[in-house]
């Protein structure tokens, strides 16, 4: 009898997720819709290509530099042990290119601006400025939902591309400084090792992080509960759910991209 | 003329609306008054189309609200809300001048805000706030800037939703007098939400009495206190006791 009350509340939840993913699938759809209907609001893109692109590069730079410098480290480590430690800078340039660059980007920006978006949104709900949009003949999704993830499509792949290359130079910093590598041999095994398709595929990432992180983001700001805790809960299920997305994306691309 | 006919609405177990039945005639100022929880809020958003009744009809100048052109229809309002509802982001004068600068009644720049001025100034706000932000203003002139907003485009019908909670009594009172001056001088159909009966009397031209989700009186201002209703008579008067439930 337990074990059926367990399986029961067990069923519940997942079928309660599954409905949450149908939600949010809709709703990412929606979305796109409005991309292809006026009216567009120009500001407001701007301003969220501002506030998600430009303000995120501080912290995604500063996460990607400690990053490609604890990875020459560790690659260092790793190769010495069947003295192959000439392949440090092509593996940090193809782990930060392809895995770690877009992989950590996508997760900084989701823990900087899904949160954000999330809070603003639910704080506008309850607020009433939601319904004010909608006397005021503004359609919300085209408002806030569409600019946002919109500038974070496009402004993710941006900090994922300067990411790698500050990622690359934390790798660089540390062979030179710390593991005796030449300045210039480093940087040519890094140029000569990168292939086009390892940059774009992280691109490509990036973007698809981007709109996860903002879809997310907006839908469970639309959807926030009541008072300070539909707030915070609100903001705690964008980033967790984003995040989680976000890790299993990139799976999947990866297996899209790279499987033999 | 906006009609309400039978109008139904639950939020899960819980029935809100069982039945609400009210007219408004063109240009009057209808107050409806209620308890807390009792449904006032929902009705008035129901007339919007922010909540979907589960039954019923309501209709404005005899069409269904729920069809036709969503944008037109929403033109014809002007809304203050509870807590003003102004966009954190905006200046106030971006708030004000909101429906002037997109949209069918897109204005350019400076005339939008030339609008937004005196419409500020119609309120009672000198033009030096309009570069301030929401988060910069007291409760009162919060409530004057949405009201501003509510009027900017010169609706036919102003919805007010408790117009004067968390207002002192004088901030109460000058809210009071402008939105009758404004109404007035609009000749706009207003539909207010309170449970002060200063701005009852101060804002009324009929009174509608909703309690257990249906109205339960409605007539002009003047026969309120002589109703006979013994809800309404409860409700007006403040008494504990009654056919009203009190929950000590």
């Amino acid at each position: 009898m337990i074990l059926l009350r367990g399986l029961g509340a067990f069923g519940a939840q997942v079928l309660a997720m599954l409905a949450v993913v149908g939600r949010l699938t809709l709703f990412a759809l929606e979305t796109v819709t409005h991309l292809l209907r006026p009216p567009f609001y120009g500001r407001e893109f701007l301003n969220a290509l501002v506030q998600i692109g430009w303000l995120s590069l501080p912290v995604v730079g500063m996460t990607t530099l400690f990053t490609g410098g604890a990875l020459a480290l560790q690659i260092y480590a790793g190769s010495a042990r069947f003295s192959a430690e000439a392949v440090v800078p092509s593996i940090v340039a193809i782990g930060m290119v392809r895995e770690l660059g877009p992989v950590l980007g996508g997760l900084m920006v989701a823990a900087r601006v899904a949160s954000s978006i999330a809070a603003e949104i639910a704080t506008m709900k309850v607020t009433e400025q939601i319904d004010a949009l909608v006397t005021l003949s503004t359609n919300p999704m085209k408002y806030l939902t569409l600019p946002r993830v919109l500038a974070a499509t496009l402004a993710v792949p941006c900090l994922v591309g300067v990411g790698d290359v500050i990622g690359i130079m934390g790798g660089y910093l540390v062979g030179v400084t710390r593991l005796d590598f030449n300045a210039a041999t480093y940087l040519k095994v890094t140029y000569d090792f990168l292939e086009f398709g390892d940059v774009m595929s992280g691109l490509v990432k990036g973007a698809v992080f981007g709109f996860i992180v903002a879809t997310v983001g907006c839908f469970y700001g639309m959807h926030s509960g009541r008072g300070a805790q539909g707030v915070g809960a609100a903001t705690k299920s964008a980033v967790v759910a984003a995040s989680v997305l976000i890790f299993a994306a990139n799976y999947i691309l990866t297996e899209v991209f790279f499987s033999a | 003329m906006i009609e309400l006919r039978d109008v139904h609405k639950s939020f899960g177990p819980k029935q809100v609306l069982r039945g609400a039945n009210l007219t408004i005639a063109k240009g009057s100022s209808m107050v409806i008054i209620g308890g807390s929880g009792t449904g006032k809020s929902v009705l008035l958003k129901s007339v919007l189309g922010l909540i979907t009744p589960d039954s019923g009809q309501i209709t404005l100048d005899g069409q269904n609200v729920g069809v036709g052109d969503r944008d037109a229809f929403l033109a014809r309002f002007g809304m203050l809300f509870q807590g003003a509802a102004l966009f954190d982001s905006l200046s106030v004068w971006q708030n004000v001048a909101f429906r002037l600068m997109r949209g069918s009644l897109k204005r350019p720049k400076t005339e939008a805000r030339e609008i937004a001025i005196e419409k500020l100034r119609r309120v009672g706000l000198k033009p030096d706030v309009a570069d301030l932000f929401p988060s910069e203003l007291s409760g009162g002139m919060q409530k004057r800037v949405g009201l501003a907003r509510a009027i900017a485009a010169e609706p036919e019908i102003i919805f007010f939703d408790e117009p004067t909670t968390g207002l002192d009594p004088i901030m109460s009172g000058v809210i009071n007098d402008l939105i009758r001056e404004i109404v007035v001088e609009m000749g706009a159909t207003a539909m207010t939400i309170t449970h002060d009966m200063t701005s009852v009397r101060a804002i009324a031209d009929n009174v509608a009495m909703l309690h257990d989700g249906v109205i339960k009186w409605t007539g002009p201002v003047a026969d309120m206190d002589t109703s006979g209703d013994p809800y309404l008579d409860q409700f007006i008067n403040g008494r504990a006791d009654g056919p009203i439930e009190a929950v000590r």
